[in-house]
């Protein structure tokens, strides 16, 4: 079992996260030439090692995080909220876990 | 090479089997070869023989970093069938049941081969619809499907658990009887023994660790036992590809490298005659009766990207679930062993076979979950694209330009997700 430290409900076991995708991916402003869409919606890294990945703390708090993890080891190195706003504001917190 | 017989069989019976030769020969790799292959698994095994057999091409090296057979192609489940319906897929997969057919004959080695059908449940009228469109579609190009009632399920296959209150009562199954299963390890070692047979070089522990190239070319691979050139190079290493397309220096892929995963029980007596498959309501399952006794089953992929071969528990539960609630009767059977391997998952869940920016470079990959099935017509059409330097019709949508047409070849309509295909 890969164990996720969420930033709000702490350490819990992966079947309780839903695995998102590659979160290197950025996509481009809707009017942006059809090969940057081609390249966002299609083309992968596939990265062999350390990638961003998302993935949602879906029986939790249902928070997407960011989650910096090794393809091979599956060793997790860090995991951060993904919307910049919860980021900061759980920053701020001192016990974001007792936070209601 | 003596030919495997019942004769020989006898004749080394009473030499205290002392008369066999080794299957195929362990030669040193040599600087350059007309084609070089890269994987030793079914597809480039396959490939090595048709180029070979139909072609006459057979100063072709095979090169593999561990020993041939040990990735995928010895991880599968087994599962043999055709019953796909997109354009260009049903025609392929078709040619592959049909290369099956007589796959024992051609290589002179038993691959074990069992028609013994591939039974898919059926839970709503909706999902039968569905299923009747799809099997007559198949019918038009060839293949074989049929629809059973619940009568004529519960005849065949008396012990599903056909309760009425359970969760997705089961209604009925489609069927392709000509589909099945096969010995995996007998696959790769037929393979390699005809490929050898005809003069190709398959070299064991060999890495490639670095490509060689100009502008538009391969020139060379960098091995750990030396750099070796073809004139052509194809790739086959099904969940590496996107590693060795680094090492090209060609950028991105439409592939992912997800896991998955494959369970064997302890074995038992005769219990199942076909592959059932149980896929409803998120749940996705396969399961069928090897010739040793064990039953070999399996489901969705570990849900996460991963290059290690290895599984995680949520998906054991998962299949335990699913196998129990469709065959009650195992409740108390004991899991023997099981294991994982990397799948080059794709973003259509089709496969790639097909040229690339690099003019002597080949690609063989995005096989998903289906590519034991598809060796054969796989190595056929491999070997047909590398010979001629274009591709066969059936394969024309099989390339890597398909999703800048927008014509991806995507059988379960499940969009751009690599996990979600298999
Ligand atoms: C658990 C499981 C169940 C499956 N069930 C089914 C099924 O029921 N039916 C079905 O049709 N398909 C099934 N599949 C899919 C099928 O096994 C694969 O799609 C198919 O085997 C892939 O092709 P291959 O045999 O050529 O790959 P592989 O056997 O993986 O061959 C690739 C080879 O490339 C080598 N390689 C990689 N990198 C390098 C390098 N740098 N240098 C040299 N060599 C390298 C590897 O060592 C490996 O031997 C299943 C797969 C798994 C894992
Ligand atoms: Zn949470």
């Amino acid at each position: 079992m890969l164990r996720i430290p969420c930033p709000f409900c702490g350490t819990r076991d992966h079947s309780e996260f839903s695995y998102g995708g590659d979160a290197s991916v950025e996509y481009p402003a809707l009017e942006a030439p059809a090969e940057a869409w081609l390249e966002a919606v299609f083309q992968r890294d596939n990265i062999d090692g350390v990638q961003l990945e998302t993935w949602q703390h879906l029986h939790g708090c249902r928070m997407w995080i960011v989650v910096e993890r090794d393809t091979r080891s599956h060793e997790i190195h860090s995991v951060r909220p993904a919307h910049e706003g919860l980021a900061s504001a759980l920053a701020q917190s001192a016990d974001p876990v007792n936070e209601s | 090479m003596k030919p495997y017989s019942a004769w020989n069989v006898f004749r080394n019976g009473l030499s205290r089997q002392k008369g066999w030769e080794r299957a195929w020969r362990d030669p040193e790799p040599k600087t350059e070869y007309d084609v070089v292959i890269v994987g030793a698994g079914l597809h480039g095994l396959a490939s090595a023989y048709y180029l070979a057999k139909n072609h006459g091409i057979t100063n072709v090296a095979v090169l593999d970093k561990g020993w041939l057979g040990s990735g995928n192609a010895g991880r599968n489940t087994t599962i043999v069938r055709s019953n796909y319906m997109m354009p260009g897929n049903r025609e392929f997969y078709e040619h592959s049941l049909k290369l099956w057919e007589n796959l024992s004959h051609e290589l002179n080695y038993n691959v074990m081969f069992s028609q013994r059908a591939h039974v898919s449940l059926l839970h709503s009228p909706a999902a039968r619809d569905g299923a009747a469109r799809r099997y007559n579609t198949m019918r038009l190009t060839g293949a074989d499907g049929e629809l059973w009632d619940l009568p004529t399920l519960k005849r065949k296959i008396p012990h599903l658990n056909y309760s009425a209150d359970s969760r997705f009562p089961i209604i009925g199954a489609t069927v392709q009887p000509r589909a099945g299963t096969a010995r995996h390890d007998a696959v790769a070692w037929g393979y390699a023994r005809g490929a050898d047979q005809r003069g190709v070089d398959i070299i064991q522990n060999c890495e490639v660790t670095g490509v060689e190239r100009t502008a538009n070319q391969v020139t060379g691979l960098k091995t750990s036992r030396g750099i070796i050139r073809g004139r052509k190079v194809g790739f086959a290493v099904a969940g590496n590809t996107s590693r060795l397309w680094r090492m090209a220096e060609l950028g991105k892929l439409p592939i992912e490298s997800h896991k998955l995963q494959a369970f064997v029980s302890e074995p038992l007596k005769p219990l199942l005659d076909q592959v059932v498959v149980f896929g409803v309501g998120g749940a996705h399952f396969y399961i069928s009766q090897s010739d040793k006794g064990g039953m070999v089953f399996g489901g969705d992929l570990d849900w996460y990207k991963s290059y290690a071969q290895r599984g995680n528990l949520p998906i054991v539960q998962d299949v335990a679930e699913c196998a129990t609630s469709i065959l009650p009767c195992l409740g108390r059977v004991r899991l023997l062993r099981h294991w994982a391997g990397v799948m080059d998952m794709s973003m259509d869940g089709s496969a790639f076979l097909c040229k690339t920016p690099l003019s002597n470079l080949y690609l063989n990959a995005g096989w998903n979950y289906g590519g034991f099935k598809a060796s054969p017509a796989s190595g056929w059409y491999f070997a047909d694209l590398i010979a001629n330097d274009r591709p066969d019709p059936v394969i024309l949508n099989h390339a890597l330009s398909r999703f800048e047409r927008g014509i991806n070849i995507d059988e379960r309509g499940a969009g751009p997700d690599p996990k979600l295909h298999g």
